[in-house]
């Protein structure tokens, strides 16, 4: 009863769950079940890729002409906006570990702020594939031999940048609420588990499009 | 229990505590959480048993007279869909899985209890997304989807089975995560990896497989809805799109599926076996190797499904080889469990009869797996009644058998309460010879070449098709029964004891049922299988 009566003493404080012996213990459970979930996202896209690489064996011409349509300078500029919010996400949980929250705050807002900006510039680019006619099951027409495996190359752009989206949405709103919380002082040095964890599903969100960004904007213009 | 009893008796089970419904709803007791699931894949294995129930009828007379052709598509449809979805994939894993994992390492929960609550619950809202597509008038796709069909041709619900589906996919990947990072963070001191009773490697493995396959699922099905709401084509030859890479993609998801829905059965198989052989597994590293074989080979094997699709004959003949390395690892098993009764102490309770059944029935499903696997067998045995009795052999007499074996055998644990002897006894015998009279002859009618899926049927396919339907019927009433015995022992049992089975499992150390907090005193930990030191 004695092992009991310790794990009730340490579970008064440090918001230390019942079910666990100790903080370390509690850490470790939450980090490793973020990388799993980690895993299952890059099954979840994983279908997606290999879909795009089949039928970019199928089609080679037909995406070279496809990827031209896109717009390699908001894509730029949206890898480039990606890049620096997870760089600012890594210094917000830096500045919140030296206990310095209002650094912690602003660069987490900061995160925030580009993750939504990186999906208005992404919505511009929507907006021009309308006017253009790119979007199939809405308005897609195009001209020309390799027309149908045009609109198939969008088909997997609006898939995978749809979900790729939607998971940028998700992400700078939980970064955008762990901001709030930051800055009413919900965490600290010693308890910062949930915005190291939502970093790292970030992190993710910004590698998926390191795939993605050659994929669809570079690899077709070459050559 | 009233609330007099604090210090003089030992802390109330996890049952005698709070026990209004939101309390129940609420609740973030793995224990509980167990039981809400298992009322809930019963509900659906009782609406999937009713789907089969109208294909069997039908097919007793050749011009399939009792449903229309519409009809019967949607019954073996929707029977195929909650059976595996809503029945198999999760039956063992988050009723036995749930219950006893934190028993078996230890712990007094698993890691992310609220996460396991969400997971019922989105199991329940993907049920009920289900059943709004049957009430909405069915689907007729078959469980597999195949495009272009599902995407281009079928008028019937097919959004709704696929958001159900989906949604549901969602509380399978939350099991796995949560049973994986459990296995890994929350074993007591002492308890090695290789002290693990086997029941936990098969918990761990089957959530390895639904954690890195179901997601494929997920993103396949979402697929299909955009292809079918959105016009995203990937799968529509018109636009080019590949609708074989739907069947690579939905394979490469429902072959582990196949594993998911086995592997946790050969969990409970080893502790019954071991329990009631009054002997320790045989080779208990060799078993554990083996599952996790089964699991890693069980990725690389999907194409053996298409061998007829057109796929490339040399990816078949690697599929086929890939698909009888598979074999090695379960042949294994059936060896060591084998071996494990050698010269046992054997005793035949009904927990003994389901696992023995089970051995059987296995491996009789596996080894026609082989000739399946076999492409030059394949292709006059494709899509015949042969693949509807093999897997049926696997699923229905492997996973069934060893769920309800498992049930049976942790049912004093789990209520306290014993069942009638003598009636499990009777229904699981019942149940192994309704069983075979019911898939045995399908065997039959597909090597006389019965296609599956048709309505109708020729005249001399009838004598067999009355076998098979017979035997179903006295299946169904080998399922009922246990409900009838089960629910009147929670009234009128016998009180169990702790460990009415002699058994030397950690969760028979603590009383029946569990405390909330499993353990009052935590125990150590020296070997595997020999928890308690003073234990022969």
């Amino acid at each position: 009863m004695s092992d009991a009566a310790t794990v009730a003493a340490d579970h008064g404080h440090d918001g230390i769950e019942e079910h666990f012996d100790d903080a370390s213990q509690q850490r470790e459970a939450a980090a490793f079940g973020m990388w799993v979930f980690l895993a299952t996202e890059i099954l979840f896209f994983g279908v997606l890729f290999a879909s795009y690489t089949i039928c970019r064996v199928l089609y080679p011409q037909g995406f070279a002409v496809a990827s031209r349509h896109t717009d390699l300078v908001l894509g730029t500029i949206e890898t480039v906006v990606l890049l620096t919010s997870s760089t600012l996400v890594m210094l917000g949980l830096r500045a919140l570990q030296l206990d310095r929250r209002r650094a912690a705050t602003a660069l987490l807002g900061s995160t925030a702020a580009l993750g939504f900006a990186f999906l208005v510039l992404h919505g511009f680019e929507y907006y021009r594939e309308y006017t253009e006619r790119l979007i199939p099951g809405l308005n897609f027409h195009q001209e020309g031999p390799q027309a149908r495996a045009v609109e198939l190359f969008f088909c997997l752009y609006y898939a995978i940048t749809g979900f790729h989206s939607l998971h940028v949405l998700i992400g700078a709103t939980l970064i955008l609420i762990l901001t709030v919380r930051v800055a009413r002082g919900a965490f600290g040095p010693r308890r910062h588990t949930t915005v190291e964890l939502t970093a790292l599903y970030w992190h993710l969100v910004d590698i998926v499009w390191l795939f993605v960004f050659p994929l669809i904007y570079l690899i077709g213009r070459a050559g | 229990m009233s609330a007099i009893d604090t210090a003089a008796l030992p802390a109330p089970n996890f049952l005698a505590r709070d026990d209004s419904l939101i309390a129940w709803l609420t609740t973030r007791d793995h224990k509980r959480i167990a039981i809400l699931y298992t009322l809930g894949i019963t509900f659906f294995f009782f609406l999937g048993g009713a789907a089969a129930t109208l294909v069997r009828l039908n097919l007793i007379e050749p011009t399939g007279t009792l449903l229309s052709a519409a009809t019967y598509n949607k019954s073996f449809t929707f029977h195929g869909v909650v059976m595996v979805w809503f029945f198999l994939l999760p039956s063992i894993p988050v009723t036995l899985g749930n219950f006893l994992l934190p028993l078996m390492i230890g712990a007094r929960d698993l890691a992310f209890p609220r996460i396991n609550l969400a997971s019922w619950y989105l199991y329940m809202l993907g049920g009920l997304f289900t059943i709004a597509a049957l009430l909405a008038g069915g689907v007729d796709t078959g469980w597999t989807f195949y495009t272009p069909f599902s995407t281009m041709f079928a008028n019937s619900n097919v959004y709704l089975v696929v958001i159900g589906v989906f949604v549901a996919g969602f509380s399978t990947i939350f099991t796995g995560l949560n049973f994986i990072v459990t296995t890994h963070t929350m074993r007591m001191p002492g308890l090695t990896w290789f002290r693990l009773p086997l029941f936990v490697w098969a918990m761990y493995t089957v959530s390895l497989v639904m954690v890195l396959a179901t997601p494929v699922l997920a993103m396949t099905l979402a697929l299909i809805g955009l292809e079918r709401g959105a016009g995203v084509g990937i799968f529509d030859p018109a636009l080019g799109g590949d609708p074989l890479l739907f069947q690579h993609l939905f394979w490469f998801y429902s072959h582990p599926a196949v594993y998911i829905m086995i592997l946790p059965a050969m969990g409970v198989i080893s502790e019954i076996v071991a329990c009631f052989a009054r002997r320790r597994v045989f080779g208990y590293t060799f078993m554990t190797y083996s599952m996790l074989g089964i699991g890693a080979v069980g990725f690389l094997v999907w194409g053996h499904h298409m061998f007829v699709s057109g796929q490339s004959l040399y990816a078949g003949i690697i599929f086929s080889l890939l698909s009888f390395c598979v074999a090695v690892p379960s042949a294994i098993k059936v060896f060591n469990w084998t071996a494990t009764l050698h010269k046992g102490d054997i005793s035949f309770d009904a927990p003994m009869l389901y696992a023995l059944g089970f051995i059987g029935l296995f491996m009789f499903g596996g080894m026609t797996g082989l000739i399946l696997a076999a492409p030059a067998l394949d292709v006059p045995l494709h899509d015949t009644y042969f693949v509807i009795a093999h897997f049926h052999y696997v699923m229905v007499g492997g996973s069934v058998m060893a769920y309800l074996g498992g049930i049976h055998y942790w049912w004093p644990k789990i209520t306290g309460r014993l069942y009638s002897e003598g009636w499990a006894r009777f229904a699981a015998i019942l149940m192994f010879f309704g069983f075979n009279l019911t898939f045995f002859p399908q065997y039959m009618l597909g090597y006389l070449g019965m296609p599956r899926r048709y309505h109708s049927y020729l005249p001399e396919y009838q004598l067999l098709n009355i076998l098979s339907s017979a035997g179903a019927s006295i299946l169904a009433v080998a399922y009922l029964l246990p409900i009838a015995y089960l629910l009147w022992s929670l009234r009128y049992g016998a009180r169990a004891g702790d460990n009415p089975w002699n058994a030397r499992g950690l969760e028979w150390q603590t009383s029946s049922p569990p405390p909330l907090e499993n353990f009052t005193r935590r125990p150590t930990v020296r070997e595997a299988y020999a928890y308690d030191e003073t234990a022969p």
